[in-house]
Parts: structure tokens; sequence; C-alpha cells
């Protein structure tokens, strides 16, 4: 069996083939799940399959981290509706918070980090003055990076709070403003759905568009394995009759055909996702994106230097124009 | 990368590195541990950058478990990297007892645990009374179990440092410790590998008898310790105690309820010797 990825996308996707596989096999799947944060999922779709005894009690930890991650994300969700219960306007969760306080699939087992909310852009400076005064404190005091964030990204510079060290990133859209597709956040936002405390999350088809946006746009494509599965997950539990022509003109609404159908076919590709005829068509870089997905050794370490290099110039290619990406890099370089 | 698998109580571990000598000396002092097959976690030691592998090699603590801004270390104290990186695996990834930062001997299936910060000889201490008629559970984590409270041993090798090597050096044959590394970022330290007896046994576990928080440099003196500030200290001196819910609490509750706690000073390891089997005689 070749040693990469693959051995991961295998266990999520045909978790029953795991009754073939020797000690080194589970050696390296513990190790590239963990660093992929797809431990947790594993443990998921491993349930009630016959493992090693060895695995029994790694998977159970893993399941014990899940759960806590979950508690504590809601935990922290809720600490930021009381902050925000005054601000006017909708508080909408994003990504795992959000699958998790949905009850969605693709919650099960899930790593989940940082909160994301989204709110109106003219909400930010009320949202901003509320999480301050509730304990929340700027991670980089930095006024270049401050500057930065403000004018060109798609949130505010993180905060943390001071007593539960938990990161907040306030969204007022999902993409940098820098980047050329131009996402419609107002209607995102009309048209997100109440959770009963209060809060808010996407609709279907949105949150599939957040989920892909995200993959392709806002980074450098680390952690895609576990992101492409989130989308999985999304697709497998919406698909409906409506949900495809829904999710096809909500993507041409924002602007985001490429990175929604890629996804799509990405997920069809390594998971399995039913996705319907007409997003199926393969294209020549699929097999850069998975091989760069993929790209791990038997101790969980990158590998595939060159593509993972090409990629990363991709990514803030595709964050900015080139005159913007070069003024940036030198000034982050001279700060160094 | 050469490789290493040693069992340590109940996790195994997979070591990798880029150099082969620590693989040979960390084979040479596991030499009485199981070799598992399949691992809980991988550590790896590898060169900060290419060239640092060949070139005033510098070794970097990598794991399935790291921490962001964990300092490299020569190559000459790849040994305290791995022990480093190990030690962050379980602090980090163990979920499946309530990890103690503490230090366990047995006599009559009872535990002794000794709890404090660095410096408080709670490593030492288990090293001295598990070379006299103790039996040794472990100088860095005790592991209660969630359901039953009993302590599981975790007997990796006994980390010395600075005044201890010579105390140990004086007991313990030559053979039994491993090269002397000075001027770590925690002094001088020497491994000893614990008595066979600890490893064949380091399966069983022992009901929690006696929880000591010792403190070094003081007159010699004994205090009770109310149960409200065991509770607080032990949540400080546990890695994993939020990460469990409520578990966590009821293993370490039923801990504080359970066991007598005291906290003892000394000048001297006799008079720390001293105190400790006056205290557990008391027990019976």
């Amino acid at each position: 069996m070749k040693i990469d990825g693959m051995i991961l996308v295998e266990a999520l996707r045909r978790p029953t083939t795991s009754a073939t596989w020797d000690a080194d096999i589970w050696n390296v799947l513990v190790s590239i799940a963990r660093v992929e944060q797809l431990l947790g999922t594993v443990a998921r779709r491993l349930n009630g399959i016959a493992v090693p005894p060895e695995i029994v009690g790694i998977l159970d930890e893993a399941r014990i981290n899940a759960e806590y991650q979950r508690r504590s994300a809601l935990w922290e969700a809720d600490c930021a509706r009381r902050a925000l219960a005054d601000i006017d306007g909708k508080v909408v969760l994003m990504k795992g918070t959000a699958y998790a306080a949905a009850g969605l699939k693709a919650s099960e087992g899930r790593h989940i980090g940082d909160l994301d909310i989204m709110v109106a852009r003219d909400a930010l400076p009320q949202v901003e003055a509320a999480l301050l005064a509730a304990g929340w404190e700027w991670v980089k005091p930095d006024p270049y990076d401050d500057a930065y964030y403000r004018e060109h990204m798609h949130e505010l510079p993180p905060l943390i709070h001071k007593d539960r060290d938990r990161m907040i990133d306030v969204h007022h859209t999902i993409l940098p403003l820098t980047a050329k597709p131009k996402p419609d956040a107002a209607s995102m936002l009309s048209n997100a759905v109440a959770l009963d405390n209060g809060l808010f999350v996407f609709s279907h088809a949105d949150m599939v568009i957040h989920s892909a946006a995200h993959l392709f746009a806002d980074g450098e494509l680390d952690g895609g394995l576990r992101n492409l599965w989130d989308i999985h997950c999304l697709l497998d539990e919406f698909a409906d009759d409506n949900f495809w022509s829904e999710l096809q003109s909500r993507t041409a609404h924002h602007g985001l055909w490429v990175a929604v159908q890629r996804a799509a076919r990405l997920a069809h590709q390594l998971y399995g996702t039913e996705v319907p005829a007409d997003w199926r068509k393969t294209h020549w870089q699929d097999g850069y994106y998975i091989n760069r997905f993929t790209a791990r050794d038997a101790w969980g370490r990158g590998t595939r230097p060159f593509l993972r290099l090409l990629f990363y110039v991709r990514s803030h290619w595709m964050r900015m124009p080139p005159r913007m990406l070069v003024r940036h890099l030198w000034t982050k370089w001279r700060k160094s | 990368m050469h490789e290493f698998r040693v069992q340590v109580g109940p996790a195994g571990f997979r070591i990798g590195s880029v150099w082969e000598a620590p693989i040979r000396t960390l084979a040479e002092l596991y030499r009485d541990y199981p070799t598992p097959t399949i691992t809980d976690y991988s550590v790896r030691l590898e060169a900060v950058s290419p060239w640092r592998r060949y070139i005033r090699p510098s070794v970097a603590i990598n794991g399935d478990y790291m921490l962001p801004d964990a300092a490299p270390l020569p190559l000459t104290q790849a040994l305290l990297a791995a022990e480093m990186a190990m030690n962050l695996q379980m602090a980090l990834g163990w979920r499946r007892h309530l990890l103690l930062h503490a230090s366990a001997v047995e006599k009559d299936g009872k535990a002794l645990i000794m709890t404090g910060e660095s410096g408080s000889g709670k490593s030492t201490l288990s090293a001295m009374l598990g070379h006299m008629g103790w039996r040794f559970m472990g100088d860095e984590f005790v592991l209660l179990d969630l359901v039953t409270g009993e302590a599981t041993p975790f007997p990796r090798l006994i980390s010395l440092k600075n005044e201890a090597i010579d105390a140990m050096q004086a007991q313990v044959a030559a053979d039994r410790f491993g090269p002397l590394m000075c001027g770590t970022p925690k002094g001088d330290i020497r491994h000893l590998v614990p008595p066979r007896d600890a490893v064949q046994s380091m399966g069983v576990a022992a009901r929690p008898a006696l929880l000591l928080f010792p403190s070094f440099g003081f007159q010699s003196a004994v205090r009770p310790v109310a149960p409200s500030e065991v509770f607080a200290r032990l949540t400080q001196a546990s890695t994993n105690y939020v990460a469990l819910g409520e578990a966590g609490f009821g293993a370490l509750t039923g801990f504080v309820k359970g066991v007598p706690a005291r906290a003892i000073d000394y000048r001297n390891g006799d008079e720390a010797l001293t105190l400790v089997n006056q205290l557990w005689d008391d027990l019976a």
C-alpha cells in the first residue's frame, strides 16, 4: 500500500477496509489523522467496526477529545451570544461551531478550534466594542497588521478572551476584500437561518459555498482533507430535489462557481460524494489538488515540497493583486 | 528515519530520529521494556534545518502533539529531547485516565503519590523509595482510572537532576544509568533505568493511599492539607482534567475524598525518608 494521505481518505470513505490493515498502516493512519485533525472523525466512522485492541483506546481518546471540543465550542458561542445580545442584526455562526450548533453530521467527531462569526459590516464597530467590553483582547497589537486587516480583509484582526484563552474571528464577508470574487455578504446574512438560542447559521447552499470558498481561496490548502470532508458531509446531508439547483443559483449569484464546483468534484473523487452528473466533469488540475491534499509521509510530515510551494504562491496570488502582494510580502519580510 | 518503539505502562511510543545514535541509546536504556507493534503516539527527533543535521546538530522536538514554541536542543541532549517529546504526547494527548503530574511508589498494593513543583524532590524521592523496598510506579505522571480511581504506573526512565544524580549513583549499579548531560535547560540530567520489578509489573495498578506535597530546603515539618486546597492544587497538576469533563471531576473529587494528604518539608533525603515512613506507618 502506498504511504500517503490516501490511507486517511480510505479510512473515512470505506472504513471497513481497515480489516485488511497491518500495524504499520494503523500507525500511519493515526499520525496522519492527528495532523490533519481528523482522528475524531475517523473514530466516528469506525464506530461498530472491529479494530485491533490497541486502536480501541486511541479512538476512545479521540472521541473524548471531540466531545470536549464540541462542548467548549458551544459554550464559547454562547459567551459570544451573551456579549452581543444588544447588537442590531444577526450574529451568524460559521464552520465547525455552526455545524455543531445546527446538529449537522459534519460536526460528528470534528475538531473545532476558534470561534468564527459573521455580522453585517456596518455593525462591526458596535460588535468590536461589545466584545472588548466583555473581556476579549487584540491578539496582534501591530499597527501594520491591524490596518491591513481593516482595509483589506474579510474579518477583524483576531481577538482572544483574556480569561478563557479562546480566539474569535469576526467576519463581515467570506473572502478577503482583495480577492477577485465578491460574494454577496448582505444576502448571506438575510438568508441566514435562526437557531433556538437566537444565533444564526447560513442557509444550506450558503454553508456549502462558504466552506468551498474557505477551502480554496482563504488558505494554502492546509487542512484540505478536513475541509473537503465537511463539504462531503454537507452535500450528503442536504441532497434533495431542490438543493442542487438552489446551490447552482446561489453559487452563480456569489460569483464562486469555480470554487464550489471544484469542491463538489473533488469531494466526489476523494470521498465518493453523490453529486449530479454535470458536476462531475474532471479538470486537468484535479490531480494536483488531490496530490497536495494527500502529501503526507508515514510520520504525518508534509511531503511534495514543490507542489506545496506552488499552492502557497497561488494562494497569495488569489488573495491579492500582484503589485499589492509584493508590497505586502516586502513589509512582512522587513518586520520579521 | 531510524525507528524505535517502546511500551511504557499503557502507552506505546514510536520514536523516529534522523540520527542513529539517539535510537541506539534509547534501545539500550529501554532494553527491559516490551516493544509494541501498534503505538499510541509518534515522536520525531529531527534537524531544525537540513544543514543542522551535520553542522552543530540541533534537535527539533516534534510529534503527533507539538508545542509551537518548543526550543531545540543540541544532539548531545537528544535523550532529553526524546523524553520531553514523549511527555508532551502524554500531557497533551492522554485521555484514558485522569493524568496527574506526580510521582508514585507502591507497597502492599497501596500507592504513595507525591506531587509538587519542579525542584520539590518528588522524582528523586520516588527513585530512592523505588530502590529500597517500594515498587517504583513513575516519576512524572500518575494515571488515575476514571471509574475505579486506581493508579496505573507510567514507569518511564527516571530523569535525575543535579544533586540527585550523585545521590542515586551511590546506590545503583553504573550500567543502569544513561549518559550524563551537562548544561541542559534543566541543569545536569542523567537518566536512570527503573528497577526491573517496576517494569515487569508496570501493568499492575494500585489503590492510592497517601498523597504528599514535598518541599525541599525547609526545616523538617508535616502539615495537613485541606481537601479544598488539595482539589485546587491537583486541578493545576492535571493536564487533562478540563478535557475529561464530568468524568475528570468525578475521578478527582473521588481521589480528594478518599486519600489523606500531607505537606512535608525536608532538608535532605534521610529526613524525607523518615517522614515518609512515619506517615505511611501511621496509615495502618
